[in-house]
């Protein structure tokens, strides 16, 4: 359980930046993501919203459930539409025809949208490394139009197009790991929060728009009509997913990770299985399997943390010489290499030998 | 969008909407067959239900208390589970 | 003062961006029109022009970030080409729809498959009803002055559309041409700062690209054709202004040599070009032909269209692309802007062009002849694919 004073409800922004009205569903744990994220960014903010749950159910025409400027195009872009406006803001601040000062910017999309159909532009965009936060609420499936899986779906679930049968278990495939994908483009910051801890995910979300560039939220939205369990455990099942493993809390800052809770001992993913109904069809030995998959997956997060914990700092490999040809360019090349690694060599490695060769 | 009846001739000049979380006008009160009801003798104050509504909908009263507006609430009895006290019991509409 | 000078066209596209002070420009590359955004890039890179350049992944991505672009403000620009252009389709309607005034240069190219670079207008006719104000130019020359406009229109308040100013890939694209290069000073003069009605802005929010359900989506349609069509007044206003100071006179439909002529040629993009060379020549042989250009493809200037053809006994349209299963696309219009008009010329069709062929005066000459002949006939409702083997 997320430790916070039992008074802090006091402390948080009281701002709302999604009025009440929305249509999301009863229990809606992704709207409450939602809902915590615009009080960790705050007004100074301009979002774009991929197509998805938290577009329909806040903008119907005439009216709008949000407070902060927000745009919605389509369903695979809004981190190419959201480029364009950290763009046009740069653009507009330079030239003096904004005021001058940051103004986040915000894309945020469904597991369908950030891991499936919007994963090109995210990716393009955060290569390009645009000053902006993209928040994936991952419900894992597209519940908006009926459950369908998406690469997010946890293996073994049960959706309206990989439905568990006679020859079947439903998703027959992992869960795609999105903040590890988010990772890979060496971006500033990544994080996963949960609905289910609002201090932390908003702590996270905070940092994420502070940080310069691109930073990655992956944040598991418990979603009561797709996952089939009543609504009043949105809470509960998001901490189950935390506690179990299955979905672990974790930063990653200029590339070290960090656990956000490190837990001695995980709760067994069976419980968590069991209170919802898209999991029903499971049978103890598919429930063995994926306690075994949970376990190899903190293993190994567990490996990057401690990686990244090493003190001793890892040594940067000698040039490493192109062999037997006497091309002067070539050789030029391995030479100036072979001088400006030299610093962060480890004492004790031989560079002279690498220095002889450049002479030649 | 320009303000009036809702004709063809609002949007000529297009369809953004200037008003922000105007449609806080909408009631989805009527979704709800259960509401929360406070019991203020166990209230410590704490707003944890006020936390994670999903609405948002809960608000704080002048005495410190908390209250749901009937209006929105949807009736998820996340504050009922979530309370540390016990102090909110979701009912049926019909009983009050 | 504008001075003359010779340079590739799709440069004289970029100098039109770069002297409209251009803020956002995100662009992916496809021939034959990546020497626009190369150039607008250079100059960038070179601090000529004080602007964001995004070199995006995808031309849907360049068209999602015109639109975001667009939103916050900024003065936005484009360029693609064929099947760039069907990418950015889904995108297309979203910026027109919000009312997003982005210019896109677009070198007109056919459409795979098989894959052709050449040019042709299958790109510009498969999304010619996303609600963008279309407009061809012939020239380099038309090319940079029909941006300037673009951008000028398009932003105008009492428009507030999206503009598409089609040049032919490679046949105007990659040409070295005379153009006259306006000055800044005139520029400034034509083309005032975009002010938009509504932008992105945590200091005034509002909620673009709301979705609209059955009980309103049928009126943001209607008003939005609506504002289409009305945009035509500033659109002259713009074509007087840029005539004003410029000196040099557009309009939606376009004649030369059309007076009196019995046999009127109609063509779209630059074969006008040979097609003036081939009414001058049979003028000279005292036959009455003249041609007839349609500059403003979107929204369709059916009454000037109507004006540029009476007194006709035929006219002869040339598309250069296809509508598969049924007729040619330019045609189609003409035909339906024609049909409520008591004396209407017959009208023949021809189709060529496609995929980069050149149509050469002779052939011109032989649609005339054969298109007559069809005319006489009484078969026009054959159409004939131009140098087709």
């Amino acid at each position: 359980m997320e430790k916070f004073s039992i008074y802090a409800p006091r402390l948080i922004n009281p701002e709302e930046n999604i009025a009440p009205g929305h249509r999301a569903c009863i229990g809606c744990g992704e709207v409450l993501a939602v809902r915590y994220a615009l009080k960790a960014m705050g007004p100074n903010v301009i979002a774009a919203n991929a197509t998805g749950c938290m577009e329909i159910i806040s903008s119907c025409l005439p009216t709008t459930s949000w407070k902060i400027p927000w745009i919605h195009v389509l369903f695979e872009n809004a981190s190419a539409v959201i480029s364009g406006v950290e763009a046009a803001r740069k653009a507009l601040t330079r030239k003096g025809k904004v005021p001058p000062g940051r103004v986040y910017c915000l894309a945020m999309g469904g597991d369908g949208a950030t891991s499936d159909i919007g994963l090109q532009s995210l990716s393009g965009a955060l290569e390009r490394g645009h000053d902006f936060t993209y928040i994936c609420f991952d419900n894992e499936a597209y519940m908006n139009t009926g459950v369908q899986r998406s690469s997010s779906t946890p293996y073994g679930a049960s959706t309206t197009t990989a439905p568990p049968g006679k020859v079947s278990i439903g998703q027959w495939s992992q869960k795609k790991n999105m903040a590890a994908i988010a990772a890979a483009h060496n971006i500033p910051y990544v994080a996963t929060a949960c609905s289910s801890y609002p201090f932390d995910l908003m702590a996270k979300v905070k940092k994420a728009a502070e940080v310069k560039g691109p930073a990655y939220v992956h944040v598991l939205s418990v979603c009561p009509t797709g996952w089939r369990h009543g609504t009043d455990t949105t809470i509960q099942m998001g901490r189950l997913a935390v506690e179990s493993g299955v979905f672990p809390l974790y930063e990653v800052e200029n590339g070290k990770y960090k656990l956000t809770f490190d837990f001695p001992k995980l709760r067994p993913v069976k419980p968590y299985l069991k209170l919802q109904g898209r999991f029903r069809h499971l049978k103890d030995e598919e429930i063995e399997k994926i306690q075994k998959q949970v376990d190899k997956e903190w293993l190994k997060l567990k490996s990057l943390v401690a990686m990244s914990m090493e003190k001793k700092p890892v040594a940067v490999p000698a040039a490493i010489e192109s062999k037997g040809q006497g091309a002067g360019s070539k050789g030029q090349k391995a030479k100036s290499k072979a001088k400006k690694a030299k610093p962060a060599r480890r004492p004790g490695k031989k560079p002279k030998k690498v220095s002889r060769r450049g002479k030649k | 969008m320009a303000d009036g009846p809702l004709t063809w001739k609002n949007f000529i000049g297009g369809f953004v909407v200037d008003k922000p979380g105007n449609a806080a006008e909408y009631q989805t009160g009527g979704w709800r067959s259960q509401k929360p009801v406070w019991d203020n003798t166990k209230c410590i104050k704490c707003g944890v239900c006020y936390i994670y509504c999903p609405e948002p909908c809960i608000r704080q009263t002048a005495e410190g208390y908390f209250e749901s507006d009937l209006f929105y609430c949807k009736g998820c009895g996340i504050c009922a589970r979530e309370c540390w006290t016990n102090a909110i019991k979701m009912v049926q509409e019909e009983e009050v | 003062m504008s001075h003359r000078t010779g340079l590739e066209v799709s440069h004289a596209a970029a100098e039109a961006v770069k002297l409209a002070h251009v803020d956002v420009v995100a662009a992916y590359p496809i021939t034959p029109n990546t020497h626009v955004p190369e150039r607008i890039a250079e100059m960038v890179a070179n601090g000529e022009l004080d602007a964001e350049f995004i070199p995006v992944e995808s031309e849907h991505s360049a068209m999602s970030a015109c639109v975001g672009s667009s939103a916050t403000g900024a003065r936005t620009f484009t360029a693609t080409s064929g099947q760039g252009l069907e990418l950015m389709h889904e995108v297309l309607t979203v910026a027109s729809s919000m009312r997003l005034p982005i210019v896109l240069s677009l070198a007109n190219r056919a459409l795979s498959s098989p894959l052709s670079v050449w040019g042709d207008h299958s790109d510009v006719m498969a999304i010619r009803d996303c609600g963008w104000i279309q407009v061809f130019a012939e020239n380099g020359q038309q090319t940079f002055d029909l941006l300037l406009w673009a951008f000028r229109v398009g932003e105008d308040p009492r428009v507030s559309f999206p503009v598409i100013v089609n040049f032919d890939g490679f046949h105007v694209t990659h040409v070295i041409e005379p153009v006259f290069i306006a000055d800044q000073e005139e520029v400034d003069r034509y083309l005032p700062p975009f002010k938009p009605n509504a932008v992105l802005d945590p200091r005034r929010p509002v909620t673009m690209g709301a979705y609209g359900p059955p009980f309103i989506y049928s009126e943001t349609k209607k008003a939005q054709d609506f504002a289409l069509h009305k945009s035509k007044e500033v659109m002259l206003q713009g074509f007087a202004e840029f005539e004003k100071i410029f000196g040099r006179k557009y309009n939606f439909v376009e004649t030369y040599k059309a007076e009196g002529a019995k046999v009127l040629l109609m063509v779209i993009g630059s074969f006008a070009e040979t097609a003036m060379d081939l009414v001058d020549k049979l003028r000279e042989k005292g036959e009455a032909v003249g041609l007839v250009r349609i500059r403003l493809w979107r929204p369709f200037p059916q009454e000037e269209l109507r004006q540029a053809v009476r007194g006709a006994e035929t006219l002869i349209v040339l598309d250069r692309a296809m509508c598969f299963g049924t007729l040619a696309p330019v045609v189609s219009e003409i035909k339906a802007a024609l049909y409520p008009e008591e004396k209407r010329p017959k009208i023949v069709s021809f189709v060529g062009g496609l995929g980069g062929r050149d149509i050469r005066l002779e052939e011109f000459e032989y649609m005339v002849r054969r298109g007559s002949e069809l005319a006489q006939k009484g078969q026009e409702e054959i159409y004939e694919t131009i140098g087709i083997r």
